[in-house]
């Protein structure tokens, strides 16, 4: 089975986490060997992937942390939890 | 992943699960200080999960403060069923949309609008060369906020998968049970997601890529 462009575009994101069968990775693989363009769509699709996943893009608020455990402390003091 | 990486990782995952186990049994015994050890590992997710619903910083603290306090009063309710992580994110998500719908001026309405999934397009930009942004290009603030930018303009079907998978970076399963949908429909989500930050975000990452070295008759090296 040779598969086309727009086939190769519906398994990207499978592709990108190893979630094909051997047999469909062979085959996009292949193509991808020779097609460009679905190289290229799948090097920008997999950056934009790697770099959403950096902590830095949502960064959690200066003292975020220390004010939570704060609050905690003043909960925990009031007893048991479950109660 | 071999049978073998399949193997070593279940029986990591099995490890973490019986230590977090272990700390609840402690904490529900007495030792409460423990509390701030065993949430440590989940406060940036429930923070991101938070933000993205409220998409404001100062509620998304509030928020996640209540969901912290009441995650420790109901940490008797935390069978293990689940990674604890799971848990808690479906306590914040609930949380953070209880929060909405009280501050919604229709509380009988969806707070989102119902999206048809079956339309849509889902083709990425198309492109022959792709430089690499690397990691380090994040220390520029205008690219930070151009993802961000683009995570939260996500219809929020799509962006919550996105956040949960490759934010939180949850497996499917997990993904699945924190939203109440089934794996298939977190795979197809996400390939759609992945899709429309592809094309929205190709032509202003370019911008990022490092320059390119000419060489000899001008072709890039």
């Amino acid at each position: 089975m040779k598969i086309d462009c727009k086939h190769v575009w519906q398994h990207i994101s499978a592709y990108i986490d190893g979630d094909v069968d051997a047999a469909l990775r062979a085959e996009i693989d292949l193509h991808l060997e020779h097609c460009e363009i679905c190289s290229a769509v799948l090097d920008s699709t997999r950056n934009v992937v790697v770099l959403m996943a950096d902590a830095r893009v949502f960064e959690i608020p200066a003292g975020f942390s220390d004010r939570l455990h704060r609050r905690l402390d003043s909960v925990l003091a009031e007893g048991a939890a479950g109660g | 992943m071999t049978k073998q990486q399949v193997s070593t990782e279940i029986q990591a995952t099995a490890v973490a699960r019986e230590a977090t186990a272990e700390v609840i049994a402690r904490i529900l015994a007495g030792e409460t200080q423990l509390f701030h050890q065993l949430i440590k590992p989940v406060e940036r997710g429930v923070f991101v999960m938070l933000y993205m619903l409220l998409r404001n910083e100062t509620d998304a603290e509030d928020v996640a403060q209540e969901t912290f306090i009441k995650i420790y009063r109901n940490l008797q309710n935390f069978r293990g069923e689940s990674k604890f992580s799971t848990w808690v994110l479906t306590i914040a998500r609930n949380e953070g949309l209880g929060w909405l719908r009280k501050r919604s001026s229709r509380p009988e309405e969806p707070l989102e609008p119902v999206l048809d999934e079956s339309r849509g397009d889902f083709t990425p930009a198309l492109l022959t060369d792709w430089r690499e942004v690397p990691p380090e290009a994040l220390e520029r603030k205008e690219l930070r906020d151009c993802l961000g930018r683009a995570i939260l303009g996500l219809p929020p079907i799509y962006r919550d998968v996105v956040q949960l998978r490759d934010i939180d970076e949850l497996d499917v399963q997990e993904t699945a049970d924190v939203l109440g949908i089934t794996p298939g429909s977190v795979k197809v989500r996400l390939h759609r997601a992945r899709t429309m930050l592809q094309k929205e975000l190709v032509p202003v990452l370019k911008s990022f890529a490092p320059a390119t070295k000419r060489g000899w008759f001008g072709r890039r090296v």
